[in-house]
């Protein structure tokens, strides 16, 4: 440490101490709502899910085809031309096995995580989804070609989880 | 030279970092700013401007936590700031530090750092639930150790990286921190250790992770007259530089952190640096996960892309070896209060190049040392340049 000061504060207490009461502590839970307007993009999007297609968003300078869509290019700073549906099959970019639940406790029945770099959009254009219809995840490869599995039509919500998840493919 | 003034850093002063500690934030921000201020001879009275570092508002459950904090920092009645960039906040609190000093607009800058993460229960993990998007990933139940992995397994996959190259860093880093005073978790581990703990999100094992901690870290800067009066050993801040990338991740190839790159460029175009690996004699690299360390490396330009495990593997980062990464022991080993950690390594280099590092202390006689920070969604890099 710097070798001239003698003593770091901070005292540490046991969690568990807190939990039972033994360290005086304040509890509160906050209940907030929240209900956020799509926008003008993401509503095309959304929109999208419910009639089983990906939209993204094309710009005509730099002519790439983005998604998520955006309403405004942000490499060219302008206006997107045009939002134009990209195909629901794509290539598996990275992927992982979560075993963690979102608020850290764990799972048994891993979920399978991936970035699925999308046909029809521009190169490295992907979407962070789900893997689904894999026994086991060791056959999971980068690269693997993969293709949506929607929910059926009345049952979709306008929601990115209209796709279920995407399952192994192959072409032709 | 950039700035119409230079800039040294005079002190620095830091808590023990914990996973439960009884201090509130705002004590914690006090006791680390004590000890800055007394290292650099100074009273409260003559800093003229305060720079707080802190990230998510939601650990802390205080929705205006750079206003509650001040006070704890020695913001009362002064011009202050809270910067907030994610993990990336407590290097760049000393960015804008600098700034503070090198307009000329201020003569003295305390610049402090504070996480207190154990507030948010049972995992401050929920907490990070809301920095994701909420149209297109929050209804995926994404979480943050995911993206990690994402990154992580993209990064071995894009240059052959096997996971025992990566749980070096980890081994190295926690064996490091057994001299830090304020470490949390420091301790003798193997690699074998690293490989068969818990899988959490394959690739990302439960030792290839920084815990969550509670701590704060502080530090004085002064002009360059005012430095020369107080002190004969002053350290420079001849480099800064922060860089941003677009929180669409997935659009991104994530093997590499451009952002970083970027930062380091601006850092050391203005430190006058050129060939980084022979000019910078120590660093503290971002490492909340052992991956990380390797990949910023190549970010900052001190290894080639995909050769960082091979210099950890040579022993090249080791505290005596060439360029010695992380002599603190890192997030891996002192802990990750997310800003304060940050803050920490500035500390660290601080510490280092003054020669008052005791067990640390790095081999030779270290002139010219970096500090990095990174965060937000996998997005944003802040770096520091300092020589003695």
């Amino acid at each position: 440490m710097s070798e001239k000061i003698k003593h770091f504060p901070g005292e540490a207490v046991s969690g568990r101490d807190i939990r039972d009461g033994k360290v005086p502590c304040i509890k509160h839970r906050p209940n907030v709502k929240y209900l956020w307007s799509a926008g003008v993009a993401m509503s095309r999007f959304i929109e999208g899910m419910k009639a089983g297609k990906i939209i993204g968003a094309k710009c005509v300078k730099c002519k790439r085809i983005m998604v998520p869509p955006r309403a405004f290019c942000e490499e060219c700073f302008r206006p997107i031309d045009e939002y134009i549906p990209v195909k629901d099959t794509g290539t598996i970019n990275t992927y992982s096995v979560s075993y963690v639940a979102g608020d850290a406790s764990r799972i048994k029945e891993p979920i399978l995580v991936a970035v699925i770099d999308l046909d029809g959009a521009s190169k490295g254009m992907g979407i962070l989804h789900i893997l689904g219809e894999i026994s086991d995840w060791k056959q999971i490869k980068f690269g693997m070609k993969v293709k949506a599995v929607w929910k059926p039509a009345n049952e979709r919500e306008g929601s990115v989880t209209d796709i279920k998840y995407f399952k192994p493919f192959k072409e032709g | 030279m950039v700035g119409k003034k230079r800039v040294a850093v005079i002190g620095a002063g830091m808590t023990k970092f914990r996973r439960n500690l009884k201090e509130t934030g705002k004590e914690l921000s006090y006791e680390a700013s004590s000890i800055a201020l007394d290292q650099a001879g100074l009273e409260l009275s003559d800093i003229k401007s305060v720079v707080m570092g802190t990230a998510p508002d939601a650990f802390d459950g205080v929705h205006m936590k750079g206003e509650y904090l001040a006070d704890g920092a020695g913001g009362w009645e002064k011009p202050y700031s809270r910067v907030f960039v994610g993990g990336g906040t407590g290097v760049f609190a000393i960015d804008a530090g600098w700034w503070h000093v090198a307009s000329g607009k201020f003569d003295t800058c305390l610049v402090v750092g504070e996480e207190k993460m154990s507030s948010c229960y049972p995992h401050p993990a929920y907490a990070f639930t809301t920095i994701f998007d909420q149209i297109y990933a929050r209804p995926l139940g994404v979480t943050l150790i995911w993206i990690f992995a994402l990154e992580m397994h993209r990064y071995m996959h894009v240059h052959g990286i096997k996971k025992e190259e990566i749980a070096l860093v980890s081994v190295k880093n926690k064996r490091n921190a057994l001299d830090h005073p304020c470490a949390q978790l420091g301790a003798n581990i193997t690699v074998e250790d690293v490989l068969n703990s818990e899988v959490m999100c394959w690739p990302v094992q439960r030792l290839d992770i920084s815990p969550t901690s509670d701590g704060a870290a502080a530090l004085v800067l002064a002009s360059e007259d005012v430095a020369k009066k107080l002190t004969d050993n002053p350290v420079w801040i001849d480099g800064v530089g922060w860089c941003i990338d677009s929180t669409y991740w997935t659009n991104r190839d994530l093997y590499y952190p451009q952002y970083v790159q970027c930062a380091a460029q601006m850092a050391y175009k203005m430190a006058g640096i050129k060939n980084p690996p022979k000019e910078i004699d120590v660093a503290e690299v971002y490492d909340p996960f052992d991956y990380k360390e390797l990949h910023h490396m190549e970010g900052l330009m001190l290894a080639r892309k995909g050769q960082a495990p091979k210099l950890t593997a040579e022993g090249v980062t080791q505290r005596d070896g060439d360029l010695p990464i992380n002599p603190s022991g890192g997030l891996l080993g002192v802990g990750n209060p997310i800003a304060a950690a940050g803050t920490m390594k500035c500390c660290e280099i601080f510490w280092q190049l003054r020669g008052e590092a005791g067990k640390r202390q790095v081999k030779g006689d270290p002139r010219t040392g970096l500090a990095q920070a990174w965060g937000d969604l996998m997005q944003y890099g802040s770096v520091v340049v300092m020589r003695s």
